[in-house]
């Protein structure tokens, strides 16, 4: 990590999915200890701009810089980076064949080498924070979607991860198991952990956020503070998004 | 002579013929998939000439009957010595070929259920186990392949099924199977009607314990996911 405290860092991060510019020029700096929340409408890049982060999407042009290392430089460990950038998916994405313990230590074990008897007990101790040490045992598909994320949380803090990346973690679920995965989201934010999230929680949002991005069109139109966003918004395209996802309710 | 004279004077020709059969495909089964494994992979492959090489392969040995794939083998491969010797009463020199020929067309359409199970897993499993930091390798052996085999199974059944039927054009080289030794038992007694319901029942029979035993292998895969 650089001296200035900058964790990641895009410089002029462009994707191209075929003619369709998706990403156009993103220059972003994530600090340790920051919680980026990133809002925008469908299609305006925000999914695409996490994935580049641990490059699950290809960067077009530009660059990610990951405490100090291009991630798209030739000869990159990147299997050695993505340890250290935990993911959590819209769809949860649990091993379906592996019991609820076994989806938290084959990371660990696999990939860090650790015990069994190491990685079991990490994955407890982390179990028993969300509340879910009793389903252990227990294969995915008996889980609520709510469960499922806090356990895909957990599966990517078992890794001791630097930041951990959230893309629409919310979106995929039943109304009433929203809360139960932002609570634990906000636990970490509080615990100071590094955070980029993508989301349509703006509540959260407001709450939870260091800083929030506005995205458009494959562009940050403006970010600042919750209340810089939420209160004063200066570009009217922002002022426009959220008075539709605001009014809804 | 009725049904059963004909079977209790030929019995001997039947069971005989069924073993080769049962050995023509149980050897055609195991390489098969060996080779269809393999012929998959390249098939998922990156490289564009492993990918092309592989499709070229499935399309010609679907593509073609399997009888011409046999003649073809056989005359193709005349130059390799195989051994002159007789085993359990087949001529390797035949059966050989044979098996080689049977092994490389299931080999076809068992590639092409491996990629279709493959490919059916979620590109989400892929993704997080990517993400954890996971080798691609690890992500196959680990994540996708316990996963696929649950899509691939069902279907690699009805392709053993299937060859234990296809070994049947073996006869045409010589190789003393079930309907080779079939031919003898129909000419012998000059009735041929019985000789072929004998045969179909032991197909039939044939099949029915090989789809029996492939259930209860999926079975024993699916406790996992409860």
């Amino acid at each position: 990590m650089t001296d200035n405290g900058v964790l990641i860092e895009t410089k002029g991060l462009k994707k191209n999915f075929g003619e369709l510019e998706v990403l156009k020029g993103i220059d972003v700096q994530i600090k340790k200890g920051e919680v980026v929340v990133v809002i925008g409408p469908s299609g305006s890049g925000k999914s695409t701009f996490l994935r580049c982060l641990n490059r699950l999407e290809e960067p077009t042009g530009g660059s990610v810089i990951f405490e100090g290392q291009d991630i798209c430089a030739a000869g990159v460990d990147l299997n050695a980076l993505r340890q250290k950038m935990g993911m959590v998916f819209q769809q949860f994405n649990l091993f379906n064949h592996l019991t609820i313990l076994e989806n938290i230590t084959i990371g660990p074990m696999l990939v860090k080498k650790e015990s069994q008897a190491e990685a079991e007990q990490t994955a407890m101790r982390l179990l028993g924070r969300i509340g879910l040490a009793d389903k252990a045992k227990e294969y995915p598909s008996r889980l609520s979607g709510g469960q499922k994320q806090r356990i895909a949380i957990v599966r990517a803090l078992a890794m001791g991860p630097d930041v951990m990346l959230f893309d629409e973690p919310t979106s995929a679920l039943d109304p009433e198991m929203v809360g139960e995965v932002l609570s634990v989201m906000q636990d970490l934010a509080e615990e100071g952990r590094t955070m980029v999230v993508v989301t349509h929680e703006m509540g959260f949002a407001q709450k939870v956020a260091s800083r929030v991005l506005f995205m458009d069109e494959g562009q940050i139109l403006e970010e600042g503070t919750p209340d810089q966003i939420f209160n004063h918004p200066r570009s009217p395209r922002t002022k426009d998004f959220l008075s539709k996802v605001l009014d809804v309710i | 002579m009725n049904i059963w004279e004909i079977f209790v004077n030929y019995y001997d020709y039947f069971l005989r013929g069924t073993r080769t059969t049962i050995l023509i495909s149980l050897i055609t089964v195991f390489f098969g998939f060996l080779l269809g494994c393999l012929i998959a992979l390249l098939r998922l492959s990156k490289n564009r000439l492993l990918r092309g090489f592989a499709g070229i392969y499935i399309t010609v040995l679907r593509g073609t009957p399997l009888l011409v794939q046999l003649y073809i083998v056989y005359y193709q491969l005349d130059f390799i010595p195989f051994p002159k010797t007789t085993v359990l009463d087949v001529a390797l020199d035949r059966a050989l070929p044979c098996a080689i020929a049977l092994s490389m067309n299931s080999a076809a359409y068992v590639a092409e259920v491996i990629r279709a199970g493959i490919q059916a897993v979620d590109i989400g499993q892929t993704e997080a186990a990517r993400s954890l930091g996971m080798t691609g390798g690890q992500t196959m052996l680990r994540i996708i392949l316990p996963q696929a085999i649950k899509n691939i199974l069902p279907a690699i059944g009805n392709e053993f099924v299937t060859m234990i039927k296809e070994t049947s054009v073996i006869q045409y080289l010589g190789v003393s199977d079930l309907m080779y030794n079939n031919g003898i038992a129909a000419s012998g007694t000059y009735n041929p009607l019985p000789c072929y319901y004998i045969s179909g029942i032991i197909y039939l029979i044939l099949n029915l314990v090989a789809g029996k035993g492939v259930s209860i292998f999926e079975r024993r895969l699916k406790r996992s996911d409860r």
